[in-house]
């Protein structure tokens, strides 16, 4: 198989790097978040980020959408600078996340939620967006139809109507997952996506994130904490533990490595 | 006892025995009414979408009444003073992002609030400046002709001015409930960080908001100012907005509209009945003494979001 290319047992072809992260550090203050950290995500592949709490993680993924600007090193996106890019950029470029906190529109209902997803595929410029009338209301019934879809392959038909602050945690994180989708992402950032659920709605959680992957070819860079499904489902891991890099690789190159098990993984004592 | 029973007793049985005075206080209340929600709508508006209580909407009011009034002086016919005015109102908006907002992004809401202290002093004095301060006749061509609705006396003029005011309130409805611009807003309103994460732009955002509320002030604007002129004053009307919010609810736009019905209603009805145990004039504070009642047993108002602190 030649260079840059890899097949995974699913069948899906690993592309090119859509994202480059180069020597990233961020601080707060005396406290170092990341320190040079780089790393690579390949298109269509699934990328976790593991590594023990406050290792740095979720502000790897906030420096990706422009949450946080690293004070040095460079992040590249489709050939682009973007570790300078305000949020609202990342989400034009087809980068959408889930936050580990749900951030959900609470007093919306599902569906107004995943509709703010569509915002920015709305050709119609911004004095057209505040009107219900003709080409307007025309495109806003076209993105109302792509929402049902979202709708339909997260099966939550039955919350549509009910404001997000009502629904169960397991279910604000499938409504989260489907606001990013809705925006159809060339890659979606999720963190925690399985955090503080229970084994059913874990395993849902899990075949939602592949059936997104596999169908539409979504670049997914997660964090989470269940080994068992890391391994699993993704194609390749990073571990980081302080702020620093520690291992990169396949799953089975990362559960062999005696850094990360020293770090993070453990091992059992016999 | 003849004092309770003025209180408890007499107005309902005055009530009972002249429907039609009932009839026509409420019809004349509602139509005040409107005029309250209008301006209370402004607050709501801008409090929704950046959690600011933007203490300038009377100045504001009051600032694009001048704009209109001081450019027909100058000869503008009424349609391109209006025009004008509403470009007046949205250049007001930018200005306000570009020079204030942008700088307190993050702040927390009092700074905000003293900005807009800051920004009603500035906007009442230009005003001023510009156009005087002498009070101004504003004739928008609405005729003031009373007529009668059956046993009931009305005015061509309240009259007009409620379709007006409601045919405003439908429009935000429809706009903040249909239309992807009105999602976005209330997204933003709901969650800044989760708004901008979707690609919501935060500051055209808030140019739209201040641009409406900019707008729904010059209507306030216009209606208050052709019926009672256009002067100093109007900047005040904004304290009678302060009870139909506590009512309504800082966060509710229905709840803006409705408050300001019962405002309106509840002071023209205390005057006609309960006035007259009082000495009258209760027209003046019956809005404030509601709005304490609820205060105290109400606080987020009929339709505000309940606010349930953790300790």
């Amino acid at each position: 198989m030649p260079e840059g290319t890899a097949q995974t047992n699913s069948g899906r072809v690993i592309g090119d790097v859509i994202m480059k992260v180069e020597n990233v550090s961020l601080s707060f203050g005396g406290v170092r978040a990341l320190d040079d950290v780089s790393f690579d995500v390949r298109e269509h592949e699934i990328l976790a980020i593991i590594g023990p709490n406050g290792a740095g993680k979720s502000s790897m993924l906030n420096c990706i959408n422009g949450f946080y600007h690293p004070q040095e090193g460079t992040i590249t996106y489709k050939g682009k600078r973007r570790d300078t890019a305000k949020t609202y950029e990342a989400a034009e470029e087809g980068i959408a996340r889930t936050f580990q906190n749900i951030a959900l529109f609470k007093g919306m209902s599902t569906l107004d939620n995943i509709m703010t997803g569509r915002g920015l595929k709305m050709k119609r410029n911004f004095l057209w967006q505040a009107l219900y009338y003709g080409p307007a209301l025309r495109e806003e019934l076209e993105h109302r139809a792509k929402a049902e879809e979202v709708i339909d392959f997260l099966e939550i038909e039955a919350i549509r109507k009910t404001p997000v602050g009502r629904l169960p945690y397991g279910l604000q994180k499938r409504v989260e997952l489907g606001r990013a989708l809705a925006a159809e992402p060339d890659l979606l950032l999720l963190d925690e996506p399985m955090a503080g659920m229970n084994h059913e709605e874990k395993e849902d959680m899990v075949r939602y994130i592949l059936d997104v992957n596999d169908e539409y070819g979504t670049t997914i860079v997660l964090i989470e904490h269940d080994m068992s499904v890391v391994m699993d489902i993704s194609d390749r891991v990073v571990v980081l533990d302080y702020g620093k890099k520690l291992a990169a690789g396949t799953p089975d190159e990362v559960k062999g490595n005696q850094d990360v098990i020293d770090a993070y993984l453990g091992v059992s004592h016999d | 006892m003849e004092f309770l029973e003025s209180i408890f007793v007499a107005p309902f049985v005055e009530m009972w025995n002249y429907p039609e005075f009932l009839a026509e206080l409420i019809l004349v209340g509602l139509s005040t009414g409107v005029l309250y929600s209008l301006v209370a709508l402004g607050f709501v508006l801008i409090f929704k979408a950046s959690g600011m209580f933007n203490f300038a909407q009377g100045a504001m009011v009051l600032f694009a009444a001048l704009t209109l009034v001081g450019l027909m002086e100058h000869g503008v016919p009424l349609w391109a003073a209006l025009l004008l005015s509403m470009a007046v109102m949205v250049g007001l908006a930018f200005a306000v992002e570009r020079l204030m907002l942008r700088y307190l992004v993050n702040q927390e809401g009092l700074i905000l609030f003293m900005a807009t202290i800051g920004l009603n002093f500035i906007l009442e004095g230009t005003g001023q400046l510009f156009w005087g301060s002498d009070v101004k006749r504003l004739e928008i061509g609405i005729p003031d002709k009373p007529f009668d609705l059956g046993p009931i006396l009305l005015n061509t003029f309240d009259v007009t001015a409620a379709f007006i005011g409601a045919a405003l309130v439908i429009a935000l409805a429809v706009f903040f409930q249909k239309t992807p611009m009105g999602r976005a807003l209330r997204a933003v309103a709901d969650d800044h960080q989760a708004a901008l994460s979707v690609g919501i732009p935060l500051k055209t955002i808030w140019v739209a908001v201040w641009t409406i509320a900019g707008i729904v002030a010059l209507v306030a604007g216009i209606v208050w100012g052709a019926k009672s002129g256009v002067q100093f004053s109007l900047s005040l009307i904004a304290l009678k907005a302060l009870p139909v919010l506590i009512l309504g609810g800082f966060t509710s736009v229905p709840g803006a509209i409705v408050g300001g019905l019962i405002i309106g209603v509840g002071e023209k009805v205390a005057e006609g009945f309960w006035g007259p145990a009082f000495g009258g004039a209760i027209e003046n504070w019956f809005a404030y003494m509601l709005a304490l009642a609820f205060l105290v047993f109400r606080p987020q108002g009929l339709f505000g979001e309940k606010i349930i602190e953790r300790v």
